[in-house]
């Protein structure tokens, strides 16, 4: 029996799935990728999956093929999905340039686990926050997203794909293994419930004259004319002008790195979610994200309970960084406690937005950290 | 002179991007030559134009995606394969012709190369091979020759050379054909013929390459290295020859084996199709 690819309804699912589940809803028909824990069950679950919807299902050779396919199925008009953990990460991290060069959208699910290197293949870690920022050569914004369980895995999924296409930027789910292999409700909505952004179309009915990084509108968003459609278009990852074509040149260069740079901090306000939990009186904040977020939330509630004005400020987007929040927040509160299963990657730019010495709880990963340090932290600025 | 015939327009006009002439491939260079079989063929296919795609990666080859009038992509080094892999599982009307050099494609991206004809995957691949790392300066590559020289040859080539005829027949590929620049008809004639045949195609393509792999080893001129396939080039046709002798040796008086290897009908990679209730 096949079924269709919105499975509206209350489910028990598994993290994974339920970051598949999303994709299918997100109208994804295009999936490449390779074996890698704690990710597998994404690939898994889409092979079963995609044939039901008539989407395609393809286990490439290795992270940088599936990459490049997952670019190559968007330039043909596909929402394309792969997903990953950090050594394939740093193997996609060559292409991640290429599609933002190409301007492709498409989305990246990196189920974090135990790193560097091989690390800790089934244990969770939250330390490729860095690499997903920085980890391809040169200047470049990408957009990064961060679940704190399996139905955000599922909305998640579907606000990346949905910022991608906006944006024609790659886009990251930056999971965890905790979250990945979490087993919790997931709802999916009913499919017309579910919003999908269309990609911007070129406009103009003369081919000959179309010009494929030609920016007319305030949001720095070129349209994009897909393979096949006429408009004999070319993209390199070379240096290009408004036709794409190659320009060697320092100016052509700025502009273009620029603007692929500016086109995230421009849309910023429209890319960034988080949720705050006891901000209004909050003289003390707690930030953190995915699996972490959870601990922290239980480790708020207690210290209210005890009278301590903490709260939380759980970051679903990561990329870009929520800069005006934190600055908010740093003219109101006293003090910032940063809990992340990494030394320190969020920390660091929690102090560089906020100016404020910030306490920072980590630990380099293999298992979540509990309530009780974030607690005792909270405590210890506390006094 | 009033009899002159002046031509409007050159066939191949449509195909070819103009604006971005001249070129940056070098006098006796053979990429123009085999990018002019591929412009042909397209011409003699019958295909509409906008449902060629054309996908490159980095090289002086890989420079062809920007030159022609397609709707074209130049990736990175050693990834056209599987991007395109991609685009053409998502529209398989389009007709995918990845057209890129022995390093892009033997060396950087031979894990996706031996894959995608493994898979019998329905692309089209032009591999232009000139022996050498040409745009980086002459370098010794998977194909150069053993003993032949390069910039990081100084003393030969210590290594042996891919024979990749058979290394693409033992793949899987449906398709596996060598002939070099002067071969422009057989060129022609194979990039159309697999136009229209399902399945992993393989084109090697020997060209001159005179600054980068003609200047180390001997080599006078792009015409010199032309007569050297005129001279030696021998079909298989002809010759009483196994497939794990097709290497290339171009020092000594050695024939270089042209010719169509492999013509089959394996059943290319298809995605996973589910009835219908």
């Amino acid at each position: 029996m096949t079924r269709s690819a919105v499975l509206t309804g209350k489910h028990f699912m598994h993290g994974d799935h339920a970051c598949a589940e999303g994709a299918l809803a997100a109208g994804c028909r295009f999936f490449a990728g390779y074996p890698i824990t704690p990710s597998t069950e994404i690939a898994e679950h889409l092979a079963r999956r995609l044939p039901e919807v008539d989407g395609v299902f393809i286990q490439m050779e290795d992270e940088l093929a599936s990459i490049a396919a997952i670019l190559g199925a968007s330039a043909a008009g596909a929402r394309s999905m792969t997903a990953t953990s950090g050594p394939g990460l740093s193997l996609m991290m060559e292409n991640l340039g290429l599609g933002v060069m190409l301007e492709l959208p498409t989305v990246v699910v990196d189920v974090m686990r135990g790193s560097p290197s091989t690390g800790l293949p089934t244990l969770p870690g939250q330390s490729d926050v860095m690499q997903a920022r920085w980890g391809s050569h040169g200047d470049f914004a990408v957009l990064a997203f961060s679940p704190w369980s399996p139905q955000e895995m599922f909305d998640l999924t579907i606000l990346a794909f949905n910022m991608a296409d906006k944006y024609r930027v790659p886009a990251l789910l930056l999971a965890d293994e905790v979250v990945g292999h979490m087993v919790e409700k997931v709802v999916i909505p009913p499919e017309d419930q579910i919003t999908l952004t269309e990609r911007k179309k070129p406009r103009q009915s003369n081919h000959e004259t179309f010009k494929p990084y030609q920016v007319d509108d305030p949001d720095l968003v070129p349209p994009l004319a897909h393979a096949g459609e006429g408009y004999h278009i070319h993209l390199t990852g070379l240096t290009h002008d408004e036709r794409g074509y190659p320009d060697m040149t320092a100016d052509t260069h700025n502009r273009l790195v620029t603007r692929l740079f500016e086109k995230v901090q421009r849309n910023a306000d429209d890319i960034i979610k988080y949720e705050g939990y006891k901000l209004d009186d909050a003289r003390i904040v707690v930030v953190a994200y995915g699996c972490t977020a959870r601990s922290a939330r239980s480790a708020v509630m207690q210290a209210r309970a005890q009278g301590i004005p903490v709260g939380l400020l759980r970051l679903i987007t990561i990329w870009p960084f929520p800069e005006k929040i934190l600055q908010e927040l740093a003219g109101k509160v006293d003090k910032f406690i940063v809990a992340e299963m990494n030394l320190g990657q969020v920390r660091l730019e929690v102090e560089r937005v906020t100016h404020h010495p910030v306490r920072g709880v980590h630990h380099a990963g293999g298992e979540m950290i509990p309530p009780a340090p974030i607690f005792d932290a909270i405590k210890e600025v506390a006094k | 002179m009033s009899n002159a015939i002046v031509a409007e327009k050159h066939p191949l006009d449509d195909l070819i991007r103009a604006d971005r002439m001249p070129h940056i491939w070098c006098p006796g260079c053979g990429v123009g030559i085999i990018m002019r079989c591929y412009a042909q063929a397209i011409l003699d296919s019958g295909i509409p134009i906008e449902k060629h795609i054309v996908v490159s990666g980095i090289g002086c080859s890989g420079r062809v995606a920007g030159y022609m009038k397609l709707d074209s992509y130049h990736t990175t080094h050693g990834r056209p394969i599987p991007f395109a892999t991609g685009l053409k599982l998502v529209n398989p009307a389009l007709t995918v012709t990845v057209f890129s050099g022995d390093g892009d494609l033997a060396a950087i991206g031979g894990n996706h190369l031996i894959h995608a004809a493994r898979r019998n995957m329905d692309i089209k691949v032009v591999c232009i091979n000139n022996f050498n790392f040409g745009m980086t300066g002459g370098q010794a590559g998977p194909t150069t020759p053993q003993g032949a020289y390069g910039t990081t040859a100084p003393y030969g080539n210590p290594e042996l050379p891919f024979n990749l005829p058979y290394l693409l027949k033992a793949c899987g590929a449906n398709f596996v054909s060598r002939w070099t620049a002067i071969h422009v008809r057989q060129v022609r004639d194979d990039i159309l013929y697999v136009f229209s045949k399902p399945g992993f195609a393989f084109i090697e393509v020997l060209a001159p390459c005179p600054i980068g792999f003609g200047k180390s080893n001997g080599i006078e001129d792009g015409l010199e290295e032309m007569e050297m396939y005129r001279e030696r080039s021998v079909h298989i046709q002809d010759a009483n020859v196994s497939d794990e002798d097709l290497s290339i040796d171009l020092r000594g008086d050695y024939p270089i084996y042209v010719g169509r290897f492999v013509d089959r009908d394996r059943a290319p990679f298809m995605p996973i199709k589910l009835e219908k209730p």
